[in-house]
Parts: C-alpha cells; structure tokens; sequence
C-alpha cells in the first residue's frame, strides 16, 4: 500500500481519542481494524493526515450482558464475536453473521463498530443489528449518544454519527429465534443479498417479526411490508412462505453491478428472506 | 572404515520440497528485498483512459517535489529506448515503453518519476497532470474486426493483428489451402455440432507481483537487473540488445519470485525503462508493481472465441472439426502474445483419431491490457473447445461422453501420432487414463447418485473431460530462443554438488527434484547437493521456465552433465582405487569396486584427490565439472482424464463443485508429491476459470473486476478435495521418461466442470453455457429469465 503520507497516534481512552481527532481539526480519522479505511487509502480515495488508532483503548472491545442486554465493545473483531459462547448461545444470529464475514484475515482484525460506522451497502452486521432492533452508543463532546439501528443507517456509507463522535458500543436485547441467511459475492464474500429475521414467539405465534435486508439497496433497511405480513401470525411455513414473497416489492430501486443486476437481485431478496425466517423457526 | 548408512534411491519418492522452509517462514530474498546504496524508486503514471490522444503531459509540479530525481515522459524515454521488441515473426505495431501520442489501454505508462524513495515517487506521479482527448474505446472483438468503433494501430486496418491464418488437413508448408477433406467430412455427415464457445480472459495473479531493479556501474560500463521473472537469460538478452550493451555486460538475476503463472515470460517496458533510466543517470532504481497495478499492467490470458463446427455419423465417429478462432489480444504484441493462440490451434486435435480438421486463426487489437501466455497458454482453450463440443456430441447422440471418447481415441499402437495440425503425439494411452478415472470415480455410482438427487429436484450433474497437452517445449525450430536447456555438475572439493540449471523456477520445486535426480546418481546424500538458478552470472546458459518444461528438458540436461562428471569421476577413482572404472559403484557417499565395499572410497576423498591430483592419472584434467546443453527432437505430450460432480442452487443458481477426480499421465514421475502441488493449483485455475474468474471491461474499457474484492481468486474453502490419480505412459522423447506437469491441471477440470453444469440443467434445454458459471447466468437458464 502507498498511501499520502499520514501521521499516526494511539488513543488510550474514548476522552482521549476524542481530543486527538478535535485537535486534528477535520484531518483526522480513527482506525479499528482497517479493512474498510486501508482499501480506500490505498486507491488514495482517502487521505488522512492523522490516523487515530482506537484498537487498544482499554474496554473497547469485549462482550458483556448487562441489565438483560448484550454489550458488545464496538472494538470487538468479528472472529471474536463468531467464537463467543455468551452471543452463541444468547443470541446465534450475531455470531452466525460475523462468521460469514469476509475471509479469517478480514474477521480477526475487522470490527463491529467499525463495519456500522463504515456502512458499506453490502455489510452483513448492519442487517442483523436492525432486525434486533440494537442501538448504537456513541459519545461525542457533549456526551453520549443512544441511536436506534433503524435510525442509524441512513443512506449509502452515511450514518446517524456526527464527525466528532465515537462508538462505544452496539447493544440489544438478546433473542435466539433470529437467523441470517446471505448470498455470497464470491471475490470479496460480501453480501449480494443478506437478510436477518428476528421473530418474537409467543404461544406458537409470531407476536412481532423484524426483518433487517443488506446488499439490495444503497443502505441496509427494514423490510417492513414483510413484518406486517408475520406480525400476529401462527408460527409455521404456511405463514412465512408467502410473508417472504413481498420481500423487497416496495423498493424502488435496487442495487446492480457486474455479479449481480437488479432483476436478479430483487428475485433474490424473498429467496433469502423465506431461509432466515425458516432458519429462525427452526430456533424456536 | 565406519560403516555408512544405507542411503535410499530418492527418484519416484515424495520428497518434501526443500525450498519450503525458507519461503513458509519469510527467510527468502524476492526484489523488494534487494537493496542497494543510492538507490532511487520509479512510479510510473497511468492512463486512466482506454483509448486516446495525448494533448499534455505536465511534469511541473512533480519534478519540484522534494526528492524528485527526474520525471521521463514517453517522449523523452523514446529518445532511450527503442520500441519493445517481440518474440514472435508476426507483423507487430510500434509499442513504446511509455505511450507517446496516443494510449491505447487504461493502465498503459504515460510517464515515469524518479524518487528517493517509493512514496515520494508515487506522490509525484500523482502530481503529474496529463490531458487527454478520449477516442472511442474497441471492447468488443468481433465489432473491432470490422474497424468498430475506432481502429487502434493504424496500420492495422480492421484492428487485424492477425488475419484467418489457416491450419490443418490441407494446408500446405507455403500457406496453401486445400478444403475438398474438410468439406467430405461435412458433406458426409449425419449429425453436425456448431457452437459459439467463449473461453474468457482471466487475471493472472500471482502472489507476488513484478518488480525489477537496475543497477548500471558506470565505472565497470556493466548492468545488473534483478527481475521477477520467469526466464533471466531472455531477459539478459533482451536487455543488452535494448540498452547497447553486450550480452557479457549484463547480468540478469531473477531472486526468490513468487509465482508467474506465464505472466513473467514477457518482458515489460518497467524493466526496460528502470535499465534505461539506470544507465542514463548512473544510479540504481527500483520499481515494484502494486496489486492494483499487477490488475491492469501485467499481461492477461485466454480471451479467446471459439466457432466450433463437429461432424459425425450417428454411432459417434468424428469426420472432421472445423474451428474458427477469434483472439482478443489486447491493445498490443508482446513478447508471445500472438504465438498463444497458434498453439490452440495446434491442439484441436485433441485425444481423437479425426481425419480432418480446419482451424483459423484471427487475432484482434482492443482496447485492453495485452494477453500473453498464462498457465496452459493455447492448450486450455483448445481443450475447452473440443471437449465441450464432445459433450454435446454426445447429448445430442443421447450417447455415454466416456462412450463417445473412446471411439474416437487414438489408439495406442498408432503412436506417434502425427495430428491433423501436424503435432507428433509422442505417446498415450488414452483408454488406459479414462478408464482408471471412470474406475476411480466409480462414475457408475455417480450416475446413481446424481440420478436419486434428481428425483429429490435437486439440479446436480456429472462432466467428463480428456485431455491432452503440449509440453517440454522445444527444439530450437519451434522457439525463437532456442528449444535447448542447460546444465552444469560441479563436484565441490570437498565432495559436495553444486548443480546449475538454466531453468529458473518460481513454485516448481526444482531444487527438490532435481537434486533428488543427482543423489541417486552419485549416491550422495540430498543435503549435499546445491541447485543454483536463476542467476546468468552463474548459470552459463538457459532459456527459462515455461511450457512445462523444466523436468523434461532442463532435468535431462542436468542428468547428462552429471553422467559426465562421474565418468570422469569413476576414473579418478579406478586411479586411487586401482580397479577398473567400470566396475565401480557409487552408492551410500563412497565409491568402492562392485562386490568389496570395505576397500570403498568415500566420495569426499576422491573428490579431494580430483582437485590435488598428485599424481594425475594419464589423460585427466584436474576437477570435477562439467555441462551439457539438452535439445530435445520434440515436444512431449501428457494427457489425463477429469470428472467433476456439480450441484446449482435451484433457487440462486449458486453452483457447488461435489467432486472433482482427476487422473493425469505426466510419464515418468520424479517426486508425486510434488507433481500432486503442480496439479492441485492447476485444478485451483482451471475449476477459478469455470466458475468464478472473469476480467469484465465495462463498454468504455475499464477492468471493472481490477482488485480482489470483484475478481474472485479461488481459495481453498471454494474446493473439495481432489481426488488424483495417475497412469504413467513415458515419453521417448527425453531419458528420464518424464513429460512436465505443470500447466496441466488447467486443461481437463475447466470443460469438465462446464459439461457437469450443463447436465445438471440439462432438464431447461440448455446445450452451452458459456464460463464463469456466475450464479445470475445460471438463475436465467432455470427460471428462463424470469423472477
Ligand atoms: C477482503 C475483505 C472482505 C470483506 N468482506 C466483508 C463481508 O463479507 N461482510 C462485511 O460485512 N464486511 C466485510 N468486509 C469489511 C470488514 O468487515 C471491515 O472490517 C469493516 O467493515 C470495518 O471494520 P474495521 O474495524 O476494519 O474499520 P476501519 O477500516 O478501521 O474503519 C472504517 C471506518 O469506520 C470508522 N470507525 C471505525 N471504528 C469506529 C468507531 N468505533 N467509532 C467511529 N468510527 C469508527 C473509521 O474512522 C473509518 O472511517 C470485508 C473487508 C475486506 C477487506
């Protein structure tokens, strides 16, 4: 890589980290894992004169439960996220998604908080994080931040984060009856499709559904018609199967590029959406 | 004497490959690590444009960067270089190092920096600002043959590099044509096959990409250029003759390179220029290529369309082929671009007794990075063309592909074979392989299997593909460089070998193979042998490695130059020993009179009395050293059998590779182990181009697919595990039997996954489907183009 010259700093705290990219006036950026920054320094699409590396702050990476909902540090590596028995257990989908990241290298050094504020159209945890419904924690100069992951994501590589703030962390409230299910790109592994469906059972039906879909459009979404379809529904194939077949019908325009165009692209968004609501029955 | 420990003969073993442990554990030396004192980098400016006019080129702003050194615009590397040259006897454009006037690809050089170190460089050509007035950009071949939309060399009218030369039955030495056997063939025919196959271009890739460094000593008037490259003694030649100097001026060193894949054969105006550059301004430069760069400035391969017409009667038998090639050569000639497709052409013979055959060749300029040789180089193509046709031969006959093969093979008692094309089939056995893969993959159970997956919905298929190659390239009448290879034995003082062989390889395991060949020949231990390469100031001579032609050719001339040693050895010995040289054995590091081993010498002491030869024996020079040039009589010809099994995603079109078995004859084999590393990145290409490589230019000639998050490069999780097999058929052609097994992999597994994804869809009544099985083009078939 030969990228424009950039200094470089490590930050020690959140407080700290803040004040390095203040000071830097505009110039400054952090990195986590790199692996969305570096591509672009690379092809020189990005320049910054100061890299602020978050990857040591202590307590920025690590998963927790606290008060019934998970934690997971935004500095936490996707490896760790797919390996980790409390997320396995607790909540499946999360780890389910992280492990059809990218390729081991991506997944041992890119992270949660740097995937959501990143926001790439084709990301997997986008997806995930709005069918669980998490919120992103972010602090900033005047403290912190609590933003809804349907309130986040809000157009292509654009988020809800001001250019002063930082994740701390991605909570919600764990639920096994979720599942992922994605459709490879084959050189980079990235989602061409990828949906996430969260089902609330109770009493063999489906008392709420959220669906979180990723790949199709410039930024991950909910597929809201598809939730309407389940919401109040017995839990069995007869509902989900045509639930699935209005996945996508209400977008107006979807994504299209050489490994997949937009008609395909859009008979794909109910195909994979019937297999994570199959998947996430299958966990309930 | 102690007794010696039993030494076991280490040719025909799996022996691991000695060049491993340094290469695993990041101890070997490629170019980037070269450095020198004084040394400056290069960068070099691209066009981002296909295809224009140069209006400026505005250097200002770079040259008054601090640590700047000199910027060099086409022009100016003009008035230092002349056009590159090429290896081919094809009329050829001018093609300047560095675009003067006009760009005819995106990624051609436009100018180059000089810096004091890599980024300061690239920087600088960054800063250069370079206008140009676009022209309309040739992508399509096949419009471009028609002067569509604009022609790119002018005087190459229709953008014709080369024109419907012709090959095969009829075609005389002097270019006559005589088409009354074809057009029997046809005429007689019952059933007709005709397709439009697209054998689509591919990146290279290999993982470490070029880079050179030239150093020019002014005070000696001598050059040293250090290159990742496959052929450092071309590279010498070329160039001494590009930079004024003699061939003894000019030291070429290929270090550590990190694969080529055919890719590194040519060479590049990089090297051409850094020599250049080095020579006008007296220090060393260097210049290492990035990965976006290898993308688009380093030659490509295949790219080649294929009209294939089968003739044949309703129980199977082949008439004839015809076969009209269209190749999409990219923007310009290099060093073997136009010679790749000729060798399709050469192998349209395939594993079949056919009585007539038509092939023509065109090859077309676009606006694209030039193609050159890339793993397989013509053969892979050829193979594709022929075996895919087969397959629907057969479908359309509703007969057995394996069925249909056999009738049609050449049988073993007609070797050699002289092709239509006018190949010598050495030799082959090519029921002998199609019946041990139909054994080995028990396809009878796979017919079973994938039939009870039907009944399931599921969409899987089965395909089947022969093949045969063309390898161990030479004599000095098929190749402009010579068709020989060289050797060199030393024995050391103090017993020890050092072997030089002008092969130069870069994944091949060279050092493995061919100093197992040497210990058992001198019944020495592998750890006392040395094999040098890739270095023209310490290995004589050579050509290079490419043509899968290391083991055939350079492994013989290294046998040969051993055999002399120890002729010259065993007299030494007979002296000491006062026997007869005749009845000696070298066994187990001595050498001792057959029958008495306890009166044995060991090998250290007679090479020690060969080097103080008091007293010398009548007739003998002092020492222990010796060479041997080998120049094959013909090219050998390895051939094998692929079977995959498939499965598509009925829903997405994904497909899935089950299985994959493959049965290659390379003749004799010096080390399995190795051969099976050859074949499994063979198979890796050769299964990447089927199903998820493709180089995809947009219409105004960008590579869309230019880095590796859009071109798929296969990885280990995108395969099963193959399954190998092998016959062995020797060649006569060389002693040792062995007939090269490097490209071959590449050559059976591409149709035979394509014939398995078109049986698996056979129930949509498809008969082709053209490569990479991309999931879309799939989906299209299975749900006719309906969501
Ligand atoms: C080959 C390859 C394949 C990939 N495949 C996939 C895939 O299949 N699916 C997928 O989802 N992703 C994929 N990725 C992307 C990968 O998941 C990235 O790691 C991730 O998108 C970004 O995380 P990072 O830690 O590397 O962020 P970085 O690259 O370090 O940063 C990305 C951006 O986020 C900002 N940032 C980082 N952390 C924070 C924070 N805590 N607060 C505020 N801003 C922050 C940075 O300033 C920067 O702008 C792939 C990447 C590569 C290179």
């Amino acid at each position: 890589m030969i990228p424009t010259s950039f200094e470089y700093v490590r930050a020690t705290s959140l407080e700290d980290a803040l004040a390095k990219l203040k000071a830097a006036n505009g110039s400054g950026k952090f990195i986590a894992g790199g692996h969305s920054l570096v591509p672009l320094m690379k092809l020189r699409l990005s320049e910054p004169q100061l890299l602020i590396d978050i990857g040591r702050i202590p307590d920025l990476a690590g998963i927790s439960e606290r008060d019934g909902k998970m934690v997971i540090g935004a500095g936490t590596v996707h490896h760790d996220i797919a390996t980790s028995s409390v997320i396995r257990e607790r909540c499946p989908v999360v780890a389910d998604a992280a492990a059809m990241i990218g390729d081991p290298q991506v997944r041992n050094r890119g992270t949660i908080g740097g995937s959501v504020a990143h926001a790439d159209p084709s990301a997997d945890m986008p997806a995930v994080l709005l069918a669980l419904d998490a919120e992103i924690h972010l602090k900033g100069p005047n403290g912190w931040r609590v933003v809804k992951a349907p309130d986040f994501f809000r157009d292509l590589f654009t988020v809800d984060m001001a250019h002063d703030e930082i994740i701390a962390s991605i909570q919600f409230a764990p639920l096994r009856t979720a599942a992922y299910a994605k459709l490879y790109q084959r050189a980079s592994h990235y989602a061409i499709v990828g949906v996430a469906a969260a089902l609330h059972v109770s009493g063999g039906r489906i008392a709420s559904a959220a669906i979180g879909l990723t790949g199709a459009a410039s930024h991950a979404r909910r597929l809201t018609n598809v939730e309407r379809a389940l919401a109040g529904q017995p839990l069995s194939q007869q509902t989900i199967a045509p639930a699935a077949q209005v996945a996508g019908v209400d977008l107006a325009e979807v994504n299209s590029d050489i490994h997949a165009g937009a008609e395909y692209r859009r008979a794909m968004i109910p195909v994979f959406t019937r297999r994570a609501l199959e998947s996430a029955m299958a966990r309930a | 004497m102690a007794p010696t420990p039993v030494l076991p003969k280490l040719v025909g073993e799996r022996v691991k490959r000695r060049e491993d442990p340094r290469l695993i554990q990041g101890r070997a030396t490629y170019v980037d690590d070269i450095k020198i004192v004084g040394m400056h980098h290069l960068a070099f400016k691209r066009s981002d444009v296909a295809h224009g006019r140069i209006r400026s080129i505005d250097t200002s702003a770079a040259e008054a960067m601090e640590g700047v050194e000199a910027v060099f615009t086409g022009a100016q590397i003009a008035e230092l270089l002349a056009p590159m040259p090429i290896g081919t006897p094809f009329p050829s454009p001018p093609h300047r190092a560095v675009a003067v006037d006009v760009v005819r690809y995106a990624g051609e050089a436009v100018a180059v920096v000089v810096a004091s170190n890599r980024y300061t460089a690239r920087d600088a050509a960054d800063a250069i600002v370079v206008d140009i007035d676009p022209l309309p950009a040739v992508v399509d071949p096949e419009l471009a043959m028609k002067g569509q939309p604009a022609v790119i060399h002018g005087d190459f009218p229709n953008n014709l590099a080369v024109a419907l030369v012709p090959s095969g039955t009829g075609v005389s030495a002097d270019g006559k044509v005589d088409d009354s056997a074809v057009d029997k063939a046809f005429a007689a025919a019952e059933v007709v096959i005709s397709q439009r196959m697209m054998n689509q271009r591919l990146v290279p890739n290999a993982m470490e990409p070029r880079g050179v460094v030239a150093q020019f000593e002014p005070g000696k008037g001598s050059m040293t250029i250090w290159s990742s490259t496959q052929n450092p003694h071309i590279l010498r030649s070329m160039i001494a003759a590009m930079t004024g100097l003699g061939q003894d001026q000019v030291r070429a060193i290929a270090p550590e390179v990190g694969g080529g894949f055919g890719a590194k054969i040519n060479i590049y105006a990089e090297e051409y220029v850094a020599a250049v550059i080095s020579k006008r301004l007296g220090i060393p430069v260097k210049w290492i290529e990035d990965r976006s760069e290898a993308f688009v400035a380093t030659t490509h391969g295949r790219d080649i369309i294929g009209y294939i017409d089968v003739a044949a009667k309703r129980d199977g038998t082949v008439l004839g082929i015809k076969l009209r090639l269209i190749a999409d050569i990219g923007a310009y000639n290099m060093l073997l671009t136009a010679a790749i497709p000729t060798l399709t052409m050469m192998m349209a013979n395939a594993t079949y007794d056919i009585p007539a055959i038509r092939t023509t060749l065109t090859e077309v300029f676009t606006n694209k990075t030039p193609t050159d040789a890339y793993r397989g180089a013509g053969r892979p193509e050829a193979t594709y063309f022929v075996e895919r046709a087969m397959d629907m031969l057969a479908r359309e006959l509703k007969m057995d592909p394996a069925d249909l093969r056999r009738k049609n093979f050449i049988a073993p008692d007609k070797f050699p074979y002289v092709t239509q094309m006018g190949a010598v089939y050495d030799s082959g056995e090519y029921e002998k392989a199609l019946d041990l893969a139909l054994k080995a993959s028990n396809w009878k159970g796979l017919v079973a299997e994938r039939d009870a997956a039907r009944k399931e919905g599921r969409l899987v298929g089965l395909g089947l593909a022969m093949y045969v190659e063309v390898c161990g390239l030479g004599p000095s009448s098929s190749l402009p460089t010579g068709g020989w290879e060289h050797g060199q034995v030393t024995v050391e003082r103090d017993g020890r070998i050092s072997a030089t062989t002008g092969a130069s390889p870069h994944g091949q395991g060279n050092e493995t193979t061919f100093a197992q060949m040497l210990a058992d020949q001198f019944g020495v231990p592998i750890e006392h042998i040395t094999i040098l390469h890739g270095d023209t100031g310490v290995v004589k001579q050579g050509i290079g490695t490419f043509g899968s032609r290391s083991q055939a050719v350079a492994g013989t001339a290294l046998h040969l130059a051993g055999g002399r040693v120890k002729t010259k050895m065993a007299k030494f010995a007979a002296a000491l020993l006062e026997a007869h040289e005749d009845d000696l054995v070298f066994e187990n590091g001595t050498i001792g009179v057959k029958g008495s081993p306890a009166s044995a010498k060991s090998f250290a002491e007679v090479a020690g009395y060969a080097y103080v030869p008091v007293p010398l024996p009548p007739g003998l020079e002092p020492g222990l050293s010796d060479e041997a040039f080998f120049e094959p009589a013909n090219n050998t010809y390895p051939f094998g059998c692929h079977i995959s099994m498939l499965e598509i995603d009925r829903e997405t079109g994904e497909p899935v590779l089950l299985k994959l078995i493959a049965v290659d004859d390379a003749g004799n084999l010096i080390n399995p182990l190795i051969v099976e590393g050859q074949i499994h990145g063979g198979l890796a290409q050769g299964i990447g181009q089927a199903m998820i490589e493709e180089a995809v230019y947009s219409e105004d000639g960008q590579l869309l697919t230019g880095s590796f998050m859009d071109y798929a490069l296969p990885r280990a999780t995108d395969f099963p595990r193959f399954e190998l097999h092998s016959t062995v058929t020797p060649t006569p052609v060389n002693p040792l039997g062995a007939k090269g097994v490097g490209e071959a992999g590449t050559l059976g597994s591409t149709p035979c996954i394509v014939n398995a994804a078109v049986d698996a869809l056979g129930e949509f009544g498809v008969t082709h489907i053209d490569m990479m099985l991309r999931p879309e083009k799939l989906w299209r078939i299975i749900h006719g183009g309906k969501a």
